[in-house]
């Protein structure tokens, strides 16, 4: 059996980028740093108070069901009570920025893998192949080429976010119905506005639903991004296994399934409901409804 | 056959169709080149599927051209060769003179937009949009002025009767109301051209009827040139000048109903035609036989009867000089007018008979036959006698044709 030298060669490369172009990713690890440093400020800046009023007003526009904010207040007060406030928006931060990148890249990607056979064929198993890596093998090139601290994390956590976006934009606009691109394009409708007007807009419950997927990465991966440096829950439950801080380490943990399950109603709420859009109009139609029928049934027939 | 020559105000002409699919093109059509017998053969070793094969015919303006066949005769691929939503593989297509395949990318959108309109199937409306915005696809396509857009709109919805749906969304109709607003969509482009892929066969039969009006109603009011894929061929009789009959990718008969009924062109043709009402789609014209016998006025009695006897027949039309019927003399009234000595055939005759147009269907006639002495007579527009529809006649073409059995 030959020896193949994988290894050496993916640390040979590693070492070549960041000898050829460590400049550039001096540049982006500064503006990374930048943009989890602006979300945090904003996250940080009012008191608790009130932004837990702003988030259960969006669980409110999301899905419009009492519940979910009565939830949101709640779980948040019990956050702030725990002191982990800080440490929760830092890891807020984080998501949200892995998950916008994460969603800009993935989602064009999804379209274009949609709409190219060959692309697809070429993205799907490097996809496979980024879901199955294990998750710590992500943060040491990303500590090698970023060093210690936030941005590794982001940039980890972003590679491992993709892959559901892609997929599920994918799924999604595979999924829509053939013959109502066929009419789209039968009126006359370019590329491009076949694709605005009737695969996104189709595909959104799909395309939502890898939303939701890249959120829940995100926060997964989070926490082991802890291990790198980077400021948040992550750190706060490395700490305490390191140190046995059973309690400590409870609350930490506690905290990043609170962030999960609002994040995950969140996102899938909005999904769900441009599915259903109209259905106040048609509550408000009923009534009125089965007389209406009965008209165009009567002019069919006089036809 | 009618379909295969250019006729006066051609608006479609299509030679030599062929879609072969699951292949790259020009490897397809090198296997083409293969004499008739073997190219399907051929393309199918190479990985591809011949699915339309040597297709041609032209459709003049106004007339609804139906194209008929089992599921999988290819009639979708011909049906979608015309705008272009399949590429040909090889073939030529011509659109009021211009050649299909030389439009560039954007005058061809331009001729789906504002010429060539379509009806799906399954309606393909925007789930996320009114039934007006649906309605309004086209225009808005073109960037119409929203205003004039929904009121073009509000209008095609009139004419297909879903005015007051205009706010609702697609998943709150019915089958036959979801097809209304397809209908409407392509009314609101004014396109002159429709091509409907099985646009009813999603709906219930009593639905499929109140459609098929509709669209016979709709055409009447403004004449559009309309090509219609059905695989039902009543429906295809019911509403179709006429009929392209395919299988397996090739014409087999392109004709009018009545031809086609009257004269099937083979065993695959026949098979459909056993389940069609024949007395409404045969008429007078499929039974007309020369007259055995007639007589002209002025004829002498004896001279007539003894004509009769030849033939043992009861009675026998009269004749004028144009050959206009002026009624029909019986044996027992030409035998009376003999004994009497002296009187004319014109004293013999009596109206006994029943007249009919040739494109008369046989339904509103059969019961007639056999209730006089002489034949239903055919006659034109002025009443000159054309030909006799004998009793045995219209029974004869009214029994199916048998079933031949495939092996
Ligand atoms: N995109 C396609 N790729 C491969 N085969 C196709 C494609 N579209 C249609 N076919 C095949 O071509 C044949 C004719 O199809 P179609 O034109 O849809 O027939 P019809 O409308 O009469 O049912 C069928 O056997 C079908 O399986
Ligand atoms: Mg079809």
């Amino acid at each position: 059996m030959p020896e193949l030298p994988i290894g050496e060669a993916v640390e040979k490369f590693t070492q070549f980028l960041q000898d050829h172009l460590g400049g550039a990713f001096d540049v982006f690890a500064a503006v990374l740093m930048k943009l989890v440093g602006a979300v945090y400020t904003v996250l940080v800046a009012p008191h608790p108070l009130l932004l837990i009023a702003v988030f259960a007003a969006l669980a409110w526009l999301a899905g419009r069901r009492v519940p979910l904010v009565v939830f949101t207040v709640l779980a948040f007060l019990l956050v702030a009570s725990m002191r982990l406030w800080v440490q929760t928006m830092q890891t807020l931060a984080v998501v949200l920025v892995a998950a916008v990148i994460a969603v800009a890249i993935g989602v064009p990607l999804g379209v274009w893998a949609a709409r190219s056979s060959r692309v697809s064929m070429v993205i799907r198993p490097v996809l496979d192949f980024m879901q199955t890596l294990p998750v710590f093998v992500y943060l040491i090139p990303a500590v090698f080429l970023f060093g210690i601290g936030v941005v590794p994390g982001v940039v980890a956590t972003t590679a491992f976010a993709v892959p559901p976006a892609v997929r599920l934009t994918q799924l999604g606009i595979r999924q829509v119905d053939a013959e109502v691109v066929e009419a789209a394009v039968a009126f006359g409708s370019r590329p491009w506005q076949v694709l605005r007007e009737v695969q996104l807009p189709l595909a959104l419950p799909s395309i939502m639903a890898g939303i939701n997927q890249v959120i829940m990465m995100a926060l997964s991966m989070v926490v082991i991004a802890g291990m790198v440096g980077a400021q948040g829950l992550g750190s706060v439950v490395v700490q305490s296994v390191t140190q046995l801080d059973i309690g400590k380490g409870f609350e930490g943990g506690l905290a990043v399934v609170i962030l999960a399950i609002y994040l995950d109603r969140l996102t899938s709420a909005a999904g769900a409901r441009d599915l259903t859009r109209g259905r106040a109009r048609r509550r408000a139609a009923r009534s009125d409804a089965p007389a209406r029928h009965d008209r165009v049934r009567e002019s069919v027939t006089t036809a | 056959m009618t379909g295969e020559s250019p006729r006066e105000g051609t608006v479609i002409e299509a030679k030599g169709l062929t879609k072969v699919y699951g292949m790259p093109r020009d490897k397809a059509v090198s296997a083409l080149r293969q004499a008739d017998e073997r190219r399907r053969d051929a393309i199918r070793e190479a990985g591809g599927f011949l699915a339309v094969d040597d297709v041609g015919f032209s459709v003049s303006a106004g007339e609804i051209f139906v194209i008929m066949g089992l599921s999988g005769s290819g009639k979708s691929t011909v049906l979608r060769m015309l705008n272009r939503l399949v590429e040909p593989t090889s073939g030529s297509l011509r659109i009021d003179g211009a050649d299909l395949a030389a439009l560039p990318q954007d005058e061809l959108r331009r001729l789906r937009n504002r010429k060539i309109n379509m009806v799906f199937q399954h309606f393909a409306l925007l789930p996320h949009r009114t039934v007006r915005e649906n309605a309004a696809y086209g225009l808005k396509v073109r960037q119409t002025p929203v205003k004039e857009r929904m009121e073009r709109a509000d209008w095609a919805l009139r004419r297909v009767g879903l005015e007051q749906w205009a706010d609702s969304y697609p998943h709150e109709l019915s089958g036959g109301m979801k097809q209304r607003v397809g209908l409407a969509r392509a009314l609101a482009t004014d396109a002159e051209i429709l091509l409907m892929d099985e646009p009813f066969s999603a709906l219930d039969p009593l639905i499929r009827r109140d459609m098929q009006e509709l669209l016979l109603q709709l055409q009447s009011e403004d004449r559009r040139t309309i090509v219609f894929v059905t695989h039902d061929l009543n429906e295809a009789m019911r509403i179709g000048d006429r009929i392209m009959v395919m299988r397996d990718g090739r014409v087999v008969q392109c004709a009018t109903a009545n031809e086609i009924v009257s004269a099937p062109a083979d065993d695959y043709v026949t098979e459909f035609v056993a389940d069609v009402d024949r007395s409404r789609v045969l008429t007078a014209g499929n039974v007309l036989r020369p007259p055995l016998v007639t007589a002209r006025c002025g004829e002498s009695p004896a001279e007539v009867l003894n004509r009769l006897e030849n033939v043992e027949m009861n009675g026998i039309f009269v004749l004028d000089e144009a050959g206009r019927i002026l009624g029909v003399a019986t044996d027992e009234a030409l035998a009376g007018a003999l004994r009497d000595g002296g009187a004319t055939i014109e004293s013999c005759l009596a109206g006994d008979y029943h007249a009919v147009s040739p494109d008369t269907p046989i339904v509103e006639f059969c019961d007639m036959a056999g209730r006089h002495t002489v034949p239903i007579a055919v006659v034109d527009a002025d009443r000159r006698l054309l030909g006799v529809a004998p009793r045995a006649a219209i029974l004869a073409a009214l029994a199916a044709p048998k079933k031949v059995r495939h092996a």
